[in-house]
């Protein structure tokens, strides 16, 4: 099982034309094919305004999302849109009804994602990111810029607000044995679509998923806010790791919302806050695949 | 990105947010001059440097100066001036090593009733700007958030819109302002809120906000930063940027496309990814060590980035080892291990190297790595990479 997307998931590209957005459509295609077993294909359209009419690698490209999914019944998009143009990219995805968006652009100045935000309360779509590598789920689709083969499919859901991290806590997933039913980044911004809880939630309901192991960061309370979350509602064992221990205040960690300001923010509040919810959570990050298999054992 | 007081206070003028007169000071006769223009009995010399706590603050090199004082006349002025200037200032917030003072900023003495609190900020709950006022002014937000969160009021505000009238006389009210001062309250606050988005700030913290004897709000303080993301919109801000308050190190590694902070600690550090590269911190602190520096070359970093990021490790002299740590995924590891021997030849290494891959190509990388004749140290995993560089030591 999975949340997210399905076997029905039927995606475009905004920015498909790009660099980044024509590899990683290839690569998600790849993906389908070789380890999903999918037909008929799962990229299906790109977006470029000005290029419609216009086909790259055999995949169709339009001038609007408009048009993409007239033509080709598309209900996910994953944007490649450079920063200054992506809020609108996302803007217009929802306004075409798309289920689930996919940002994976980083930097989008946080005053447009507001704007995303409040457009987002008016439409149905789920947006994932900014500033994440995507959803996947081993098997069934991979929609993003994650390496796919260190994926196997399994029953842990992976919720996270890094990359590589994330690709970090996969594989030691994998050297204890655990594959994972849906692994997502969330993103590393101060405004994201989808948060910690809302994946909790699809988590805790998804029959698919056993166990939740979960990546947070310094900055904001996100991770304050899932512990309570889980508290109440998550019957899932859980384990977590929270990175940025020894990341001074006041300074951003690479990521735009991983910064300790007015002193709240940090790792240390957020591991607290997860303890006293009965999370797991590993003190070092070289444990987070065991932690997760302790958590299991425990419950 | 943060600008001065003085910059700030400019800005805002420009925005219709009132601020006191002042006028801009970089030699001691400039503020003898200043005083004499401002025509008052009294006016304020404040130290422009990126960091509170400036009042309370004292200079290094004559321990009895504050960074903010009063003055009564142009003489006075321009004595403490001639201390001010060219004299590194540590606040609270500079740290020990402080920061040299280049421009004053001097102001008009003004009748002040009552101080305030006021903020803007990004709610990430919320997805929106968020206003808070306290009536506890001069005083660090944090401390009456802990103490006494029932003196901050908070209001959401809508980005399209802006502050509603009726939002800034709540404010006003609860802070119990009188009449005149609610009048002014609902112009000043919107206005604040206006600005806040209209130049893509990430903070806005007037600190105090100050209600007159004549019951008019004016911002006594302007601590202002902006969305490094959004820079692109406003050209006009590249001339308010201060690289001498900006480590040199991290303006480099920005320059070259790196995400770099400098620590305290002695092993530096080459990442890909944000998230990995604070946790490969946090694994060397776990293990005994004290990591030198946060650096995060990304997800495409090409052989030039890596070599320029192991000369920003290198530069720093407390640095005696350094740990690299790739998770290959779209970037592939045997990538990143020949821009690495290449990196290696061209900076000259004479400090152990730890290097631990994992993820795609590794097998290809790691033959490469042993093939290379280097000196170089390999771990298969995290707290391996951890407990090789902290032993090298």
């Amino acid at each position: 099982m999975s949340i997210l997307v399905s076997s029905r998931t039927r995606v475009i590209c905004q920015g498909i034309t790009g660099r980044a957005g024509l590899f990683h459509s290839q690569q998600c295609r790849k993906y389908a094919a070789e380890e999903c077993g999918r037909k008929e294909p799962v990229i299906v359209g790109g977006v470029t305004p000005g290029k419609g009419g216009t086909e790259v690698d055999g995949v169709p490209v339009f001038d609007s999302v408009e048009d993409a999914v007239r033509e080709t019944g598309a209900n996910a998009t994953m944007i490649f849109v450079p920063p200054p143009f992506a809020a609108d990219a996302i803007i217009a995805a929802a306004f075409e009804g798309i289920e689930l968006i996919v940002a994976v652009t980083e930097g989008i100045p946080v005053m447009d994602m507001v704007k995303v935000a409040d457009c987002l309360k008016e439409t149905g779509s789920r947006l994932v990111g900014p500033n994440c590598p995507g959803v996947i789920s081993p098997g069934v689709a991979k929609i993003g810029i994650m390496p796919g083969y260190i994926h196997k499919a399994g029953t842990v859901g992976v919720v996270s607000r890094s990359g590589t991290l994330t690709y970090e806590a996969v594989w030691q997933l994998g050297n204890v044995g655990l594959g994972q039913s849906t692994a997502v980044g969330i993103g590393g911004d101060p405004i994201i679509g989808t948060t910690f809880i809302d994946l909790l939630e699809l988590f805790q309901n998804d029959p698919g998923t056993e166990a939740i192991l979960m990546i947070g960061e310094i900055g904001g309370n996100a991770e304050e806010q899932a512990a309570e979350y889980i508290k109440q509602h998550v019957t899932k064992p859980v384990a977590a790791f929270i990175a940025g221990r020894t990341a001074p205040p006041g300074k951003r960690m690479g990521h735009a919302g991983a910064i300790i300001s007015g002193g709240s923010g940090t790792a240390s509040e957020k591991i607290a806050a997860l303890e006293a919810a009965g999370v797991v959570v590993a003190e070092s990050p070289a444990d987070m695949g065991t932690a997760l298999k302790r958590a299991m054992e425990r419950k | 990105m943060k600008i001065h007081e003085y910059q700030g206070k400019a800005l805002f003028a420009k925005a219709g947010v009132p601020v006191p007169r002042g006028i801009v000071a970089k030699t001691p006769a400039d503020a003898a001059r200043a005083f004499e223009e401002l025509g008052g009995k009294l006016a304020v010399v404040k130290s422009q440097i990126h960091a509170g706590g400036r009042g309370k603050g004292r200079f290094k090199e004559h321990p009895d100066q504050p960074g903010v004082v009063l003055v009564r006349s142009a003489d006075e002025a321009r004595q403490h001036a001639e201390r001010m200037l060219g004299s590194t200032l540590v606040t609270i917030q500079t740290g020990d090593e402080g920061k040299r003072v280049d421009v004053l900023y001097v102001e008009e003495g003004l009748d002040i009733a009552r101080e305030l609190y006021l903020g803007v900020v990004v709610d990430r709950g919320a997805g929106g700007p968020v206003l808070m006022v306290s009536s506890e002014g001069g005083m660090e937000i944090e401390e009456v958030a802990k103490h006494t969160p029932e003196k901050i009021f908070r209001e959401p505000v809508d980005a399209a819109w802006g502050l509603h009238p009726f939002q800034a006389r709540r404010l006003a009210y609860r802070l119990g302002l009188d009449a005149e001062a609610v009048k002014s309250a609902e112009k000043f606050l919107p206005q604040v809120c206006r600005f806040f988005v209209d130049n893509d700030c990430s903070l806005t913290e007037i600190n105090p906000l100050v209600v007159t004897g004549d019951g008019k709000l004016l911002a006594l303080d302007a601590k202002i930063s902006f969305d490094d993301n959004a820079l692109y919109r406003h050209p006009e801000f590249k001339e308010l940027r201060d690289l001498s308050e900006e480590n040199e190190s991290e303006v480099r590694a920005a320059a070259a496309g790196l995400s770099y902070v400098k620590l305290e600690g002695n092993i530096g550090c080459l990442v890909n990814g944000a998230g990995l590269a604070m946790s490969t911190m946090d694994i060397i602190k776990l293990h005994g060590g004290e990591p030198a520096n946060f650096l995060d070359v990304g997800g495409g970093a090409n052989v030039d980035q890596v070599t320029e990021a192991f000369r920003i490790i290198l530069d720093d002299k407390n640095v005696r080892a350094v740990l690299v740590n790739i998770f290959g995924g779209i970037m592939k590891c045997d990538t990143i291990v020949e821009a690495l021997l290449d990196a290696y030849e061209k900076v000259g290494f004479n400090i152990p190297l730890v290097v631990r891959l994992e993820g795609t190509n590794v097998e290809k990388a790691r033959k490469l790595l042993g093939e290379s004749g280097r000196d170089i140290i390999t771990a298969t995993d995290l707290t391996d990479a951890a407990k090789k560089v902290v032993a090298t030591l």
